[in-house]
C-alpha cells in the first residue's frame, strides 16, 4: 500500500537547537543594544563579558545602561517570555484545546489580583522583597485556574470548545475591575493599574531575574519531565488513562506548576497577555505536536518573541515608553483569530 | 481473570449498570450484547476505572481500585468506541504511547522490546505504510485501527473492547475480529467486548453477557445466551426472523 500522507517534518537535532540559542543569545544582544542610548554591539559584549567574570569594566554611560538597566530587563524578559511559552503549550497539550493559555484562560488576572492584593495590603515575606507579591500571584493563579476548570468542566467535559476561553476572558473582565477599584481606594501604590493589566519590564532588577530563574528551572523542570504525559493528554484525556497514566495527579502536578510560573511571572512584569498563545503554535509549526520537541522549542520561541516585543515597546515611539502587552496583544489578537478559525474549520 | 460483583453504576437518578456480576476467564471471549442503553459500555468504563461504582471488579483475585494507573494498563487494554486526535501526531507516535505503562523510571529511553511491540503492532493492524501519517488525514476506520494497534503495543492480558467494528467497512471487520481470535490464542489471555452486530457476537465469541435496562438477563456459553427467545424478549422484537430475511436478501438470485 503505498500512501502519500507521511508528512516531511523537519527533523529537530541538536543542530536545531544549537540555531535556536545561537537565535536568542544573537536578540539578547540586540535588545542589550538597542534603546534610546544606542551602545555599540562591541562595547555590549565587552561590558558583559568582563562583568560576567568579575574583571573591571571600563567607566562610562555605557556601563551603567548596559550593567544596571538593559542587562537585568533582557534577562527578566527572556525568562519570562519563556516561562510564558512553556505554559502555555503545557496548558494547550493537558486540556487538548490550541486556545488555552495563561491569558485566554483567566489565569494572568488571577494572578494579579493576588499580587495587588499583596501590594495594598503590604504582604509580604521575611528575607525577599517580592516575596509576598509572589506567592498571592502563584495562590491566586491556581486557585483561579480550579475554578475556571470547575466551571468549564460544568458546561463541557472535554474542554476541548471554545466554553473555556468564554469563560476566562470574562473572569479577566471581573478581575480587572476588581483590581482597578483596589487600586482606586488604595492611596499608596507604587505599581499602576496599566503595569498590571497590560505588563511592562521598566526597572526590573537582578533580583527579579533571579527569581524566575529558580522558578524557571524547578517548575519549568517539572513540566519538561511529564512531556510524554503531556502527549498522552493531548491525544486525548481517556487515552490517558487507557495507557495507565495516571490522570489525576498529573494533571494536578502539571496545573500546579503552571500556576506558580505564571504567579512568579506576572509578580515581576504584570499581565504579558498571548505569549503563551502564540509562541507554542509557532513552535508547533516546526516541531510537530509531540512535546519532547514541543517544549524546548516553546522555550526559546517565547524568550525570542519576547524580547523582539519588549525591544519594540520602548523603541516605536521612544521616549515614551508603551506597555509590553499592547505589542504582544496586537500580535496574539491577530493570531488568536486565525487560530480560531482554522480550528473551527477542522472541526 | 477479571471478575465483577455486583458492580453498579449510578448517573443521577438512573441506574446506568444495577448490580451486575461477571466472570472472564483465561481464554475466553466475552460478548456484552443488548439494546441500546443496556449499559454495556458503561461497565466497560467503570472496568476502564472512567467513572465511579459500586462494588467490586478483581484482577487475579486483587480489587483493581488498589491497582496504580500504570499496573492496570499492563493487566487491562481498553479500546474505547470513539477516538480522536486534535494534533497532528503521527500515527507511530500514538502507536507508540501504548508503552506507557511499560516504562520504568525517569528518562527510560524505551527499550528494544518496546520498538518491536510497536512494530509488530502496527504490522499486524496493516499500518506499517501509514506509520508517518499525521492522525488529522486518517479516515474514521483507520482511526479505529490506530488505537486497536496503540493496545496490542500496550501488550495487556486482557482486551477491553467497545465495538472494536466501529467505523471499521466489511474487509477489516473481518481482518479486526480474526486478528483478535489470533491474539487470544496465546496462553492467559482474554477479551471482553461489546459488540451490537449479534452474527459477529454468535461467530467469534465464547461466552455472552446479555444486558438490557443495566440488568444482566442471561449469561454463559454464547449459544445458551443468545438464543432466540431470550433475544426476542430483550429486544422486543423478532430478532431471528429478521436476521433470517437478510440472510435471504443473499440467497435469492
Amino acid at each position: 500500500m503505498k500512501d502519500d500522507r507521511s508528512m516531511k517534518r523537519e527533523r529537530f537535532t541538536p543542530v536545531t537547537y544549537a540555531l535556536l540559542a545561537a537565535g536568542l543569545l544573537l536578540t539578547m544582544i540586540l535588545c542589550a543594544c538597542v534603546g534610546s542610548v544606542r551602545i555599540s554591539f562591541q562595547d555590549t559584549v565587552i561590558a558583559v563579558w568582563n562583568a560576567l567574570w568579575g574583571r573591571s569594566v571600563p567607566q562610562g554611560i555605557a556601563k551603567n545602561i548596559i550593567l544596571n538597566v538593559r542587562l537585568p530587563r533582557v534577562l527578566c524578559v527572556t525568562l519570562s517570555g519563556a516561562s510564558l511559552s512553556l505554559c502555555g503549550a503545557a496548558m494547550q497539550g493537558l486540556l487538548r484545546n490550541p486556545l488555552a493559555d495563561g491569558s485566554t484562560m483567566g489565569v494572568s488576572s488571577g494572578a494579579a489580583l493576588g499580587a495587588v492584593i499583596a501590594m495594598v495590603t503590604g504582604f509580604t515575606l521575611p528575607g525577599s522583597a517580592y516575596g509576598g507579591m509572589m506567592v498571592m500571584a502563584m495562590a491566586f493563579a491556581f486557585g483561579s485556574l480550579v475554578l475556571i476548570l470547575t466551571l468549564a468542566y460544568a458546561l463541557d467535559r472535554s474542554l476541548a470548545t471554545g466554553s473555556i476561553i468564554l469563560i476566562g476572558v470574562i473572569f479577566t473582565m471581573f478581575i480587572s475591575s476588581i483590581i482597578s477599584l483596589i487600586i482606586t481606594f488604595a492611596s499608596d501604590h507604587t505599581r499602576s493599574l496599566n503595569f498590571w493589566t497590560l505588563g511592562s519590564f521598566s526597572g526590573v532588577n537582578y533580583d527579579q531575574a533571579r527569581l524566575l530563574l529558580l522558578a524557571l528551572a524547578v517548575f519549568g523542570g517539572v513540566i519538561l519531565r511529564f512531556s510524554p504525559e503531556l502527549n498522552a493528554f493531548a491525544v486525548g484525556e481517556d487515552n490517558a488513562r487507557h495507557i495507565g497514566v495516571n490522570v489525576k495527579r498529573v494533571k494536578l502536578i502539571i496545573l500546579i506548576a503552571v500556576s506558580a510560573l505564571i504567579g512568579v511571572c506576572v509578580s515581576v512584569s504584570g499581565t504579558v497577555s498571548f505569549v503563551g498563545l502564540v509562541m507554542p503554535h509557532i513552535a508547533r509549526m516546526l516541531t510537530g505536536p509531540n512535546h519532547k520537541r514541543l517544549l524546548p522549542a516553546s522555550l526559546f520561541s517565547g524568550a525570542i518573541f519576547l524580547l523582539l516585543a519588549d525591544l519594540t515597546a520602548r523603541t516605536l515611539l521612544s521616549p515614551i515608553e508603551l506597555s509590553i502587552g499592547v505589542v504582544t496583544s496586537l500580535v496574539g489578537a491577530a493570531a488568536f483569530v486565525v487560530i480560531f478559525y482554522r480550528t473551527g474549520k477542522a472541526r | 481473570m477479571l471478575q465483577g460483583s455486583h458492580i453498579t453504576v449510578r448517573y443521577g437518578d438512573r441506574t446506568a449498570v444495577d448490580d451486575l456480576s461477571f466472570h472472564l476467564r483465561e481464554g475466553q471471549w466475552m460478548m456484552l450484547a443488548g439494546p441500546n442503553g443496556a449499559g454495556k459500555s458503561t461497565l466497560i468504563e467503570a472496568i476502564a476505572q472512567g467513572i465511579p461504582y459500586t462494588g467490586t471488579i478483581e484482577w487475579q483475585g486483587r480489587d483493581i481500585r488498589t491497582l496504580k494507573p500504570a499496573q492496570l494498563a499492563r493487566c487491562i487494554g481498553v479500546l474505547a468506541q470513539k477516538n480522536a486526535v486534535g494534533y497532528a501526531y503521527t500515527v507511530e507516535e500514538v502507536v507508540g504511547l501504548g508503552r506507557y505503562a511499560h516504562k520504568t523510571g525517569f528518562l527510560s529511553g524505551e527499550c528494544e522490546e518496546g520498538k518491536a511491540q510497536v512494530e509488530k503492532a502496527l504490522e499486524m493492524t496493516g499500518l506499517t505504510a501509514l506509520r508517518h501519517a499525521s492522525m488529522l488525514t486518517l479516515s474514521g476506520g483507520e482511526t479505529q485501527r490506530v488505537f486497536l494497534a496503540q493496545v496490542f503495543a500496550q501488550n495487556p492480558r486482557v482486551l477491553i473492547l467497545d465495538e472494536p467494528a466501529n467505523h471499521l467497512d466489511l474487509k477489516y471487520q473481518q481482518y479486526v475480529f480474526t486478528l483478535i481470535q489470533s491474539w487470544l490464542k496465546e496462553p492467559g489471555r482474554a477479551v471482553l467486548s461489546v459488540v451490537h452486530d449479534l452474527s459477529l457476537a454468535r461467530r467469534y465469541g465464547t461466552h455472552a453477557v446479555l444486558m438490557d435496562r443495566g440488568k444482566s438477563v442471561s449469561q454463559g456459553l454464547v449459544a445458551d445466551v443468545l438464543t432466540p427467545d431470550l433475544l426476542s424478549w430483550v429486544y422486543e422484537m423478532d430478532v431471528c426472523l429478521w436476521m433470517r430475511d437478510m440472510l435471504s436478501q443473499w440467497e435469492s438470485r
